[in-house]
């Protein structure tokens, strides 16, 4: 790890003046699961780390009077899970619950989750985001990429779980900087982009930015649920994920939002599997054609065409689960079916 | 705890010796730039630090890239938290922050000034470690230690964890002999109080 100057800010002021009152390269730290790894590995270097941690506005949930809800970015994953406030987004934490790492969920942080940088081996090894304007992954070890936006040379997936669920949810975050007093309130879907050149990140971000809060809007009667496909029940990153929301009314579903995660470059927005529940009631039938629905555009490189059926299982078993007619994969008997490496089982069904 | 050799010098003292008189030759004053508040205090170079460690307050010099880990194992010689994988996700230094399970290999020293940390030389516990041997949940051993002071910190937070609650809580501890069978035994009679 290459050495770097260290600064613990108490205030989010004082976090955005140590960010930008420097010259050189400088990076957020929260819980140090992402970031401490790819110091080490030199995949980062900064020549400043600002630990955002001890500042109290960010390691709180509250609710405004609007009923929002605001989670700061440092709160841990856990803290998020154990708060009656959040009850009522059973997505986010069934997604914190498959991390499954007691470390991992009280070590990590909330936006530190959503920042995380890809787990694109490309990247890890040091062969930058587009790992040779993403010819490294076509002709390379692509199993675990991107089968959706990967047309443009960024091929790896966006390495954030929280992300497709909280999108789903109609989730905000509130920005500072890089200006003393400048604020802004983005949705979280806009964070996310796929970069273009090696110059760009994953996300929109500039240097002396902070991401502070994650807004939640009110739950109303919306009904979420998480799906992810995993490979075990370790800590890996899933193969494939989906997040759905939506309102049931007199068992129609008014509108629906539907988010994968593990398949782009970006949270992937699947609108027209979402607008193909719009006006139905859940069943088998409708889930199953909005899997079908959020795949159509699919082009799976030469070794991840599974994912694509994984995909459309994740869609189909998460309105599945949000409707509360399955729980998932578990409760399903899959004895008959091989038990190959489930990277490369293309029968789950 | 070191092991002496026959001269009285420690292995492990020798190293430190050694590396420390490489270090003096390039060594840094500490800068500490000091803002007009205490939240704007720039770290570099070599620093001191007193650390709350096992109920005992340890001074060390470290660097601001200088890990947790490395501070208790090659500073203050508490070997138990083990350097498996660069970026926490073998959970063999597992340590409780504040009574949270943290991977000391991912944490910054710098980060846990004023907080008390437990590593398993002091968890004060003989029951984990007792059903541990109970149950032959360790062979090589190498990664007992970082799954002691989970498992300690997973029953405090789930205290009557079912079977299926264990087996994903402590996802986040690897054994390559393949000791989980025995691990979750232990764990099992640990909830039933047995």
């Amino acid at each position: 790890m290459r050495n770097f100057e260290y600064a613990q800010p108490t205030t989010e002021h004082e976090a955005v003046t140590l960010l930008t009152d420097f010259r050189k390269e400088s990076a957020i730290l929260a819980g140090g699961t992402d970031l401490v790894g790819l110091m080490k590995r030199m995949v980062v270097a900064p020549d400043r780390v600002v630990n955002v941690c001890e500042i109290d506005s960010l390691k709180r949930i509250e609710q405004d009077d609007t009923g929002k809800l605001w989670i700061g970015a440092a709160v841990r994953l856990n803290e998020f899970s154990d708060n009656q406030l959040t009850v009522h987004f059973p997505s986010v934490s069934q997604v914190i619950q498959g991390i499954s790492s007691i470390q991992l969920q009280s070590q990590g942080t909330f936006v530190g989750e959503l920042l995380r940088r890809p787990t694109c081996w490309y990247f890890r090894e040091g062969h930058g985001l587009l790992a040779d304007n993403g010819q490294m992954v076509v002709d390379g070890d692509n199993r675990y990429h991107a089968i959706l936006g990967n047309h443009s040379s960024a091929k790896f997936v966006n390495a954030s779980r929280l992300a497709p669920p909280l999108i789903a949810l109609g989730a905000q975050v509130r920005i500072i900087g890089p200006g003393p007093n400048e604020e802004q309130i983005l949705d979280l879907q806009n964070l996310y982009r796929i970069p273009m050149s090696d110059h760009e990140r994953e996300n929109v971000l500039q240097p002396g930015q902070l991401v502070t809060h994650v807004i939640l809007p009110p739950h109303g009667n919306r009904l979420s649920a998480a799906y992810e496909v995993r490979h075990g029940e370790g800590p890996d990153q899933p193969l494939a994920a989906a997040a759905v929301s939506m309102e049931v009314t007199s068992g129609m579903v008014r509108n629906a939002s539907i988010v994968l995660g593990q398949v782009a470059p970006a949270p992937w927005i699947a609108t027209g599997a979402a607008q193909s529940l719009c006006g139905k009631s859940i069943t088998e039938e409708s889930a199953e054609h909005a899997g079908i629905m959020s795949v159509t555009d699919a082009t799976p490189l030469s070794q991840n065409e599974y994912k694509v059926q994984l995909a459309q299982v994740a869609v189909r078993r998460a309105v599945l689960k949000a409707a509360g007619h399955e729980t998932g994969g578990a409760d399903r008997p899959m004895l008959n079916e091989p038990s190959a490496s489930p990277a490369l089982e293309t029968n789950i069904t | 705890m070191t092991q002496q050799t026959s001269k009285g010098v420690s292995r492990r003292g020798f190293l430190k010796g050694s590396s420390a008189a490489v270090a003096a030759s390039t060594v840094v004053a500490p800068t500490v730039s000091e803002g007009a508040e205490p939240g704007l205090e720039v770290v570099s170079g070599e620093t001191s630090i007193t650390l709350m460690v096992n109920g005992k307050s340890m001074k060390a010099t470290i660097e601001p890239r200088t890990t947790l880990l490395e501070v208790l194992r090659y500073e203050f010689d508490l070997t138990g938290a083990k350097p498996v994988s660069l970026d926490g996700s073998s959970g063999a230094s597992t340590v409780l922050v504040d009574g949270r399970p943290v991977m000391a290999s991912t944490t910054l020293a710098l980060t846990v000034v004023d907080k008390e940390i437990i590593t398993c030389e002091g968890l004060n516990d003989n029951a984990v470690p007792s059903a541990f041997v109970e149950h032959d949940a360790q062979q090589c051993g190498f990664c007992t230690p970082g799954f002691v002071v989970a498992v300690r910190a997973f029953l405090n937070r789930n205290p009557d964890a079912t079977e299926e609650q264990i087996r994903t809580g402590l996802n986040g501890n690897i054994c390559r002999c393949g000791t989980y069978a025995n691990v979750l035994q232990a764990v099992i009679a640990l909830v039933k109080g047995n």
